[in-house]
């Protein structure tokens, strides 16, 4: 038997493949993925007016009066910063947890005052990737009211509001149902504009 | 445990189980070399390859030969790393003008990515230029996972021959793992992925004008808001289908522009063990034997199913920690709930489950949640099914060749318990396979356990954890077993980046991936030489119920001995602390 060096192959086989899968293959998805879904693969960015506002997909914070409130996001240096993905891998026992969710949920009952049920979890928990864009059905309806009054609108209009953005599972049982809160923001802004 | 939840999964594993059967049988003619109409579109850049890189279609050598061949491919492309990410500074495809990395992360990330590991110890946005996630680590996405896909190529040919010297060629079952398989599904993959809203650009940002304008930290209203892009679907597609999972953000499958839809997040799930699946599949079909393939599968399958649940269970009901604060963490109409820190709102908590009993099982490590803030019992099943070796589904190739050494092994405790010679696939088998197969067994536990140790007693192992008491101990354990049995996900908490952990988990991703690949391919060169001796009445089939409940309590008995001392310390304790 025949005997090779390991070196050709190696070195060619590396270049080669550093070419066609680094730079060919990155190449030609991002081709394919700008002529065929051009919205989705530049970020899905929402325009009001020609002006980029946000992604469909990403999160913000609502800090303001009249907004529905995201979750809570661990990023650095401000919530919601979208170069720096994180979370906050506090462990189930870490008594920070508790004290955040219970510092979470006093300031959502002292801004809520008309909603007398318990605060959804999603509004006390911060996300995986700080980013989160969705907060649950139940979340979003404990804040109808707070919202209702800020915006000077009655409360039926703004729970109308919530229950025709929620989005239900895919195929029935894909996901869990929720609200994209920067969506449901930029269309309650449109019937009562700030 | 919600009805919907069961549904969920067992669609899910219904799903795998049907696309995995024709794929591994395609695998195994694409390693043989019978994969007529792929051949027919990608031929000719398979002959052009073999043409540049002086290899013969028909070369065969002995498991030295094959062996050395994949140590100097695997060390070159570590170099090729390391000296990438050092020098991406002043190298184009930069747009964020991101400086070098330092020379431990460098280290560490360049271990990472050979291994099949993928373990970050960096935050890809802030930290990797757009040159750097492509040609470096992109690249070792396929070629680590070709690695490890040839090496139980060459096991399952080496079964199926008899008195041969040669196992095959490393780089031919590169060659065609790569361009055969890998890239055509990810080609399609990150297609799917962009259309359900994976970003794929060449720009490094979006800016964006927010509608609620926000105070930054320093009190300066902060108007705009800038969002970081890059070339994701194509790095995503192949992160999940070579088990790799190092993510092109931060938090990887948990970000929505790396998992934007419960559908991407479903494919995504799919993707993370099919070819793991399919390679039980593949050995049934290389051995000629469909029977033994399938015995393997469901061993695996028996595994993993009573875990998810059990996972899932614990997800679903709740932190108890939170109890008493007015919170609802209970499932409803309006909501999923569950224990929710750490979660993203589209998947939920059964999902996310189902996702960390997926990349555990599998060597993927990917997340679409962060397994430190999981419930203890939660955070268990995923460290554990790491701790199994790998061999729960597995990496791509390495889980079939892990799970095969745990066979040979169940095969000599029947032999000795029937007081025969122990036999498998046909092949007597004597010490020095024995020996092979234990060590490819012992090595990442030893690893994982002296790592943990050693991270335990010295100041710079431990003072980085993230969470105070037995949570902290599961942190290091998780890291350490996530390194040496080549995982990559984490408790994240852990502050991994310094000397201490860089240096040692990097250690023992290599030690953990070639330290088991070698013997594994002296096992191959072993039972290559071996004659086929056709069954007598004194074999104990191996295609048998009966054998897989053998090979099933071996995986059990290796995993649960080893590490309940260890999982005691973690997240028991922490179990018993919370539902005192």
């Amino acid at each position: 038997m025949k005997t090779h060096s390991a070196l050709r192959p190696a070195i060619v086989l590396l270049a080669a493949f550093s070419l066609l899968l680094g730079f060919g293959y990155p190449a030609l998805v991002t081709g394919a993925a700008q002529a065929l879904f051009p919205f989705q693969a530049n970020g899905s960015i929402i325009k009001l007016g020609g002006r980029a506002v946000g992604s469909a997909l990403l999160g913000e914070n609502f800090s303001g009066p009249g907004w529905f409130r995201s979750r809570p996001s661990a990023t650095t240096p401000y919530p919601y910063n979208a170069e720096a993905s994180a979370a906050s891998n506090l462990g189930p026992s870490n008594p920070a947890l508790r004290k955040a969710a219970d510092a979470r949920a006093e300031r959502l009952r002292a801004e809520n005052p008309e909603s007398t049920g318990p605060v959804p979890a999603d509004l006390v928990t911060a996300s995986a990737s700080g980013l989160d864009p969705h907060i649950s059905p139940a979340a979003a309806l404990y804040q109808v009211e707070r919202v209702a009054r800020e915006r000077k609108l009655p409360p039926e209009t703004v729970r109308r509001l919530v229950l025709s953005s929620v989005e239900g599972r895919t195929l029935g049982i894909l996901g869990e149902p929720r609200v994209n809160v920067l969506e449901l923001n930029l269309a309650l802004s449109r019937i009562s504009p700030i | 445990m919600n009805s919907i939840a069961a549904i969920k999964f067992l669609v899910y594993f219904a799903l795998l189980t049907i696309l995995a059967a024709p794929l591994g049988a395609y695998m195994a003619r694409v390693y043989e070399g019978e994969n007529r109409l792929s051949r027919k579109i990608l031929g000719p850049l398979e002959r052009f390859l073999y043409k540049i890189a002086g290899v013969r279609e028909d070369s065969d050598g002995s498991w030295k030969i094959y062996a050395r061949d994949l140590l100097v491919f695997n060390l070159l492309g570590f170099f090729a790393v390391y000296a990438l990410l050092r020098l991406q500074g002043s190298l184009p495809l930069n747009p964020a003008g991101f400086g070098g990395v330092s020379p431990r992360l460098a280290f560490n990330t360049a271990a990472s990515f050979v291994t099949n590991t993928n373990w970050q110890a960096y935050s890809g946005e802030a930290v990797m230029s757009q040159l750097s996630q492509m040609a470096a680590l992109a690249v070792q996405n396929f070629l680590s996972a070709g690695s490890g896909m040839a090496v139980a190529a060459a096991l399952c040919r080496s079964f199926a021959r008899s008195e041969r010297e040669g196992i095959g060629s490393f780089w031919v079952d590169l060659v065609r793992g790569s361009i055969y398989i890998l890239l055509p599904l990810s080609l399609a993959f990150s297609i799917f992925l962009v259309s359900q809203g994976v970003v794929q650009t060449f720009e490094g940002r979006a800016e964006v004008s927010l509608i609620s304008p926000q105070a930054a930290p320093d009190g300066t209203p902060l108007t705009r808001a800038s969002i970081a892009l890059g070339p994701v679907a194509s790095q995503v597609a192949i992160k999940q289908l070579g088990t790799n999972g190092g993510g092109y953000y931060n938090a990887n499958s948990a970000h929505p522009f790396e998992n934007p839809t419960p559908l991407s997040n479903f494919a995504e799930l799919l993707a993370i063990l099919l070819i793991p699946a399919a390679f039980c599949f593949t050995f049934g079909k290389m051995v000629k034997a469909p029977r033994q393939g399938l015995v393997l599968f469901s061993v695996m399958m028996a595994v993993i199913l009573p875990l998810v649940f059990v996972c899932a269970g614990a997800e679903l009901s709740g932190n108890p920690a939170l109890r008493g604060l007015g919170v609802d963490q209970s499932a409803g109409v309006f909501q999923g709930g569950g224990n929710m820190e750490g979660k993203e709102l589209r998947f939920g908590a059964a999902e996310s489950a189902l996702w960390a009993v997926a990349t555990t099982a599998a060597s993927n490590g990917s997340v679409n949640s962060m397994h430190d803030s999981f419930t203890p019992v939660g955070g268990l099943v995923p460290m554990w099914l790491i701790q199994l070796g790998e061999v729960i589904f597995g990496g791509v190739g390495s889980g079939l060749y892990g799970m095969i050494l745990l066979a040979v092994i169940a095969v000599f405790i029947a032999g000795l318990m029937v007081g025969r010679t122990p036999e498998y696939l046909g092949k007597k088998l004597s010490a020095f396979e024995m020996k092979a197969s234990s060590l490819g067994v012992l090595i990442p536990p030893a690893l994982t356990l002296l790592g943990t140790a050693a991270a335990c007693v010295a100041a710079s192992g431990h003072s980085t954890v993230a969470n105070p008491g037995p949570h902290g101990f599961s942190e290091i354990l998780y890291a350490y077993s996530s390194a040496a049995n080549n995982n990559g996900s984490a408790f994240a908490g852990l502050d991994a980046s310094n000397l201490f952990h860089t240096v040692g988990t990097g250690l023992c991703m290599l030690a953990g991936r070639f330290w088991v690949i070698v013997p594994v391919l002296a096992l191959a060169g072993a039972v290559a030489r071996k004659k086929i001796v056709p069954a007598s009445a004194g074999t104990l089939p191996t295609d048998t119920p009966l054998f897989a409940v053998l090979l099933l309590g071996t995986v059990i008995l290796v995993g649960a001995l080893t590490f309940i001392p260890a999982l005691a310390l973690g997240p028991i304790v922490e179990h018993l602390m919370l539902f005192p």
